[in-house]
């Protein structure tokens, strides 16, 4: 997406993005997740799927330090988490590298949406207010709400309002985009446009891990469908595979009863 | 009972302007002490919520110890009782204002944690998932959302403190209250006299409510 982007991903291009192994997560006696490895490479889009409390969510959350995991090792590009959630100096720079869109959306309700998208990069990347502006408005633009730009979260759709939350989180220009069942909480006749401006950013090019439920979504720009049942990776291929011909009896009983209707 | 009792509106209306000479002090006490008890509300309400107990501690002391004894008692410790600690004496009028700062500032240290509580989890992790540090994502991000919603109770306690300077006639600060008492001593109005005191208190914390209803409705924007 700029220069320092292509240098980076032209010097790393072999080494994954994402890399877990043997990641464990309890909460209590509860085993969230449950040794979990994953890769994940450059400009590809994994799309999670599994019933609610498998732990997809508390998967993707652990890759940008929002959930903590007790043992097992994740490398985020090319910067190593700590189990325990210990300090580390590259929690931060990886946040500033990796961009996460929540199923609530989480727009800052204090500031209009211009505000909301240039605030991370004046404060985090010290980027001008006259550049943060024309790329929040370029991005805007790109996710077509430039004429909202003014307005406050409050005055925009469940739509118009995750679509400003994708524009926030790509001023910025991450290397990965992590979405947290973004069209859970929107009504029906919305879920349409925030699923073409994710197929759009695909298109792109854009690394992207996606927890939904949206089946045709995940079949038509998942590179890789990943099924977790109960904090493990039950099974993972093309989706093409995951969901024509499931190996695993419970990727199968799962799909049979998410796709009837 | 006496149930031919006049009221005596002459007798009232000449009370004013000794009452009126009370009225700078009861504003300078509230508006002293709810200023310096802002502060100390915005630290020991911020302590309070720290990761680390040895900040929550000290913070929970304070509050406790503020908020479960009377004002008055504050008030007569401080004029009457610190004095033989320091060795010197305090004035009333700072002593009034003390009282006030200490008093508001544990029920306004409540204020502030309860306001930074209520603030979504989601705000706080949006900030942090965009690389904003956790200093920067209570600053730009949770701060303003909780300063808003703390304006109302404020306004409340600013209220509660306003009458509670009226206690403090009793250390002889010559404030509203005290003024009535001075000229009750001489006319033998009081009546007359402590009905425009109450007036003159209405009157003033009224124009703090709609103060505070006006900055509300500008600040509740894009809420």
């Amino acid at each position: 997406m700029n220069d320092i982007n292509l240098d980076k991903s032209a010097q790393q291009a072999d080494e994954p993005i994402v890399r877990m192994h043997g990641l464990n997560k309890h909460f209590g006696s509860l085993h969230v997740l449950n040794n979990i490895d994953l890769e994940v490479s450059q400009g590809e889009v994994v799309v999670v799927i599994g019933a609610s409390g498998s732990g997809k969510s508390t998967m993707i959350r652990c890759i940008n330090g929002l959930e903590e995991f007790q043992s097992g090792e994740l490398r985020v590009d090319s910067h190593d988490l700590l189990p325990h959630g210990k300090a580390s100096r590259a929690l931060q720079t990886i946040r500033t590298e990796v961009g996460m869109v929540f199923q609530q959306f989480n727009l800052f309700p204090h500031l209009c949406v211009r505000d909301n998208v240039t605030l991370a990069p004046m404060k985090v990347r010290g980027v001008p207010q006259s550049d943060a502006i024309a790329t929040a408005e370029r991005l805007l633009d790109r996710v077509g709400i430039r004429d909202q730009a003014d307005k406050y979260p409050s005055q925009l759709s469940g739509g118009q309002q995750q679509r400003v939350a994708l524009a926030r989180a790509l001023a910025m220009e991450p290397r990965l985009m992590l979405f947290d069942e973004p069209t859970s909480a929107l009504d029906p006749e919305m879920i349409g446009e925030v699923l073409d401006a994710m197929r759009e950013l695909a298109r792109e090019g854009m690394t992207m891990i996606i927890v939904t439920h949206e089946m045709g979504f995940a079949r038509e720009v998942a590179d890789r469908v990943i099924y977790i049942h109960q904090g493990e990776i039950v099974e993972q291929g093309a989706p093409e595979e995951v969901f024509d011909n499931p190996r695993n009896e419970r990727t199968q009983n799962f799909l049979a009863r998410v796709l009837k209707h | 009972m006496n149930v031919d009792f006049t009221f005596d509106w002459s007798a009232a209306l000449a009370s004013i302007p000794q009452l009126l000479t009370g009225i700078p002090w009861t504003l300078l006490i509230s508006f002293g002490g709810l200023a310096i008890g802002l502060v100390i509300g915005i630290i020991f309400g911020l302590l309070r919520i720290a990761p680390q107990v040895w900040l929550r501690i000290p913070a929970i002391v304070y509050i406790e110890v503020f908020r479960g004894t009377p004002v008055l008692v504050q008030v007569l410790f401080i004029f009457y009782g610190l004095p033989q600690i320091i060795g010197g004496p305090i004035n009333a009028l700072t002593a009034g204002i003390a009282a006030i700062a200490v008093n508001s500032g544990a029920y306004i240290s409540e204020i502030v944690r309860g306001a930074v509580q209520s603030v979504a989890r989601g705000q706080r992790e949006a900030g942090l998932s965009l690389g904003l540090s956790r200093q920067q994502t209570f600053r730009h991000v949770i701060w303003p959302q909780a300063f808003r919603r703390m304006i109302p109770p404020l306004g409340n306690q600013g209220i509660i403190s306003i009458k509670d300077t009226s206690l403090f006639a009793v250390i002889g600060v010559g404030e509203l209250v005290r003024q009535g008492q001075i000229y009750i001593a001489t006319t033998f109005t009081a009546l007359e006299v402590y009905l425009m005191v109450a007036l003159l208190y209405l009157a003033i914390t009224l124009s703090l409510s709609l103060a505070l209803r006006m900055l509300e409705r500008k600040g509740l924007v894009g809420e």
